[in-house]
């Protein structure tokens, strides 16, 4: 299986296919609903950010809490259509990649096309599986937002899907 | 008159709130690994290899088998000759919620649904109470996530409805799920009663054991008993009408993970009640592969 290491270079997402399936390893941030609806706004005020998006790869995701003595609870993606009304914006601001379930928006793909990103699928449901490959995980931004607010995980050999592809391939 | 305390009805509503998240139920890992044993080598059958795996290390880490674990569904069959002591049954099964909810480092998914703010203790339940002859109380915990929560569906059809138009109803439901809710699903059908009636009847049906094919010609006998519905008769026209679904939804090549596949549903069950000569009240829920409950009878 090929592994990537990220930050994604933007020649390696323009050689991946939908339906490749890759390892990532290195820096990801999760962000799920209202972490989108924030990260949206602040950009509109054109307000500073808590992450810098630029080449980031983002994980829909809101984990269980870490038992003493690891490093994340369970950590699958969350559906990923509930994002598709942020997802432009965030494309534009840079971030390079989303990891989450399920299909995109055609706005959302175009998107994808246009700013030459990829969005990859994880297994949903598999949440204590893919915490085995999870090697850090530090709140980076939002921590009132509880689960909600944005980790910076670091993943070894993460397992994902190209789901959309930078020419706008879907896999569904 | 048969006393149980509030305590124990905290306890052991902890405890199942901890089971049921971290113990796939085993009926479903059963048919889950019939899939993939049917599953030709590819894409489906790695899926499905993952998540039996992921139930593996949920339950040997004792970690959710899920992030989301869920809003606590409680569904209660109290014995009428049972008296509650030492304090408020609804306030018991909420402490019991709150304490399994921090005990198993679950996530706090339960917000106010105007100002969004967190409970941050997973709780008010959702708690559906039955009175049952005798002096037992049947505790059923469900951990509903919402990524199939959201993809429910109800319609009220006109009495004059063929069965055709409510299969292709519920199949468009599934369809409609598509990749999103975590596919392969347990399909629940509430059919009759009223708007809210079939609505509980499809979330009951979620309860109903998945039968392995060995057990599919004999009674099959729901988590949740069925005093006050139909319980279908095998052979009858419903478990006839759960079959034709079930091979009508493994048709649409949704698959685990809607990566394509045979598998698209693990089971689909049906569940009715006598309804209004004016009307046909259908729903629809979804339960996702990680289907999760845990009962116990105090």
């Amino acid at each position: 299986m090929k592994k990537i290491f990220l930050p994604l270079d933007y020649n390696q997402v323009k050689k991946l296919k939908a339906g490749d399936e890759v390892l990532l390893s290195g820096e990801l941030y999760t962000a799920r609903d209202q972490a989108h609806k924030r990260l949206v706004d602040l950009l509109k005020k054109g307000r500073p950010l808590p992450v810098d998006l630029r080449g980031a790869v983002l994980y829909y995701c809101g984990p269980t809490a870490a038992r003493p003595g690891r490093i994340i609870g369970s950590c699958g993606p969350t559906t990923s259509s509930r994002m598709d009304a942020f997802t432009p914006a965030l494309l534009e601001a840079g971030a390079a990649a989303m990891i989450g379930k399920g299909c995109r928006s055609p706005e959302v793909i175009q998107a994808i096309r246009k700013y030459g990103a990829v969005y990859f699928i994880a297994a949903g449901g598999a949440g204590a599986y893919l915490s085995t490959k999870v090697k850090k995980a530090t709140v980076a931004g939002f921590t009132d937002l509880g689960p909600e607010a944005v980790y910076r995980l670091e993943v070894k050999d993460f397992p994902v899907m190209v789901g959309v592809d930078a020419k706008g391939r879907s896999i569904y | 008159m048969r006393k149980i305390s509030a305590h124990t009805i905290i306890d052991v509503v902890a405890k199942l709130c901890i089971k049921a998240n971290t113990e796939l139920r085993p009926d479903i890992l059963g048919v889950l690994k019939r899939s993939f044993r049917c599953e030709p080598a590819g894409r489906a059958k790695r899926v499905l290899g993952v998540l039996i795996q992921n139930a593996a290390i949920a339950k040997r880490e004792g970690i959710a088998l899920c992030q989301d674990t869920g809003i606590a569904c409680v569904y209660l069959e109290i014995g009428q000759d049972v008296r509650i002591t030492g304090g408020s049954l609804e306030k018991a099964v909420n402490d019991g919620v709150r304490i399994g909810y921090r005990r198993g480092y679950f996530r706090n998914s339960v917000v106010d649904p105007i100002s969004r703010k967190n409970t941050g203790t997973n709780t008010p339940a959702i708690i559906h109470t039955r009175l049952v002859k005798g002096d037992k109380v049947r505790i059923t915990v469900v951990p509903k996530g919402f990524g199939c929560e959201n993809k429910n569906a109800l319609r009220l059809f006109h009495p004059t409805a063929d069965l055709e138009d409510i299969r292709q109803f519920i199949v468009d439901v599934v369809a409609q799920a598509g990749p999103d809710a975590c596919p392969p699903y347990i399909v629940g059908v509430g059919i009759g009663g009223t708007f809210e009636k079939a609505a509980a009847l499809s979330k009951e049906a979620l309860l109903k054991t998945v039968a392995s094919p060995s057990t599919v010609l004999g009674m099959v006998r729901g988590v949740v008993s069925s005093s006050n519905h139909r319980q279908s008769p095998v052979a009858g026209p419903v478990s006839r009408l759960e079959k034709e679904l079930l091979k009508e939804i493994n048709k649409l090549n949704i698959g685990p993970q809607g990566l394509g596949g045979k598998t698209t549903a693990l089971a689909v069950h049906v569940l009715t009640y006598p309804t209004h000569i004016a009307g046909l009240p259908v729903a629809v829920s979804i339960g996702c592969h990680a289907m999760r409950s845990a009962t116990r009878v105090i």
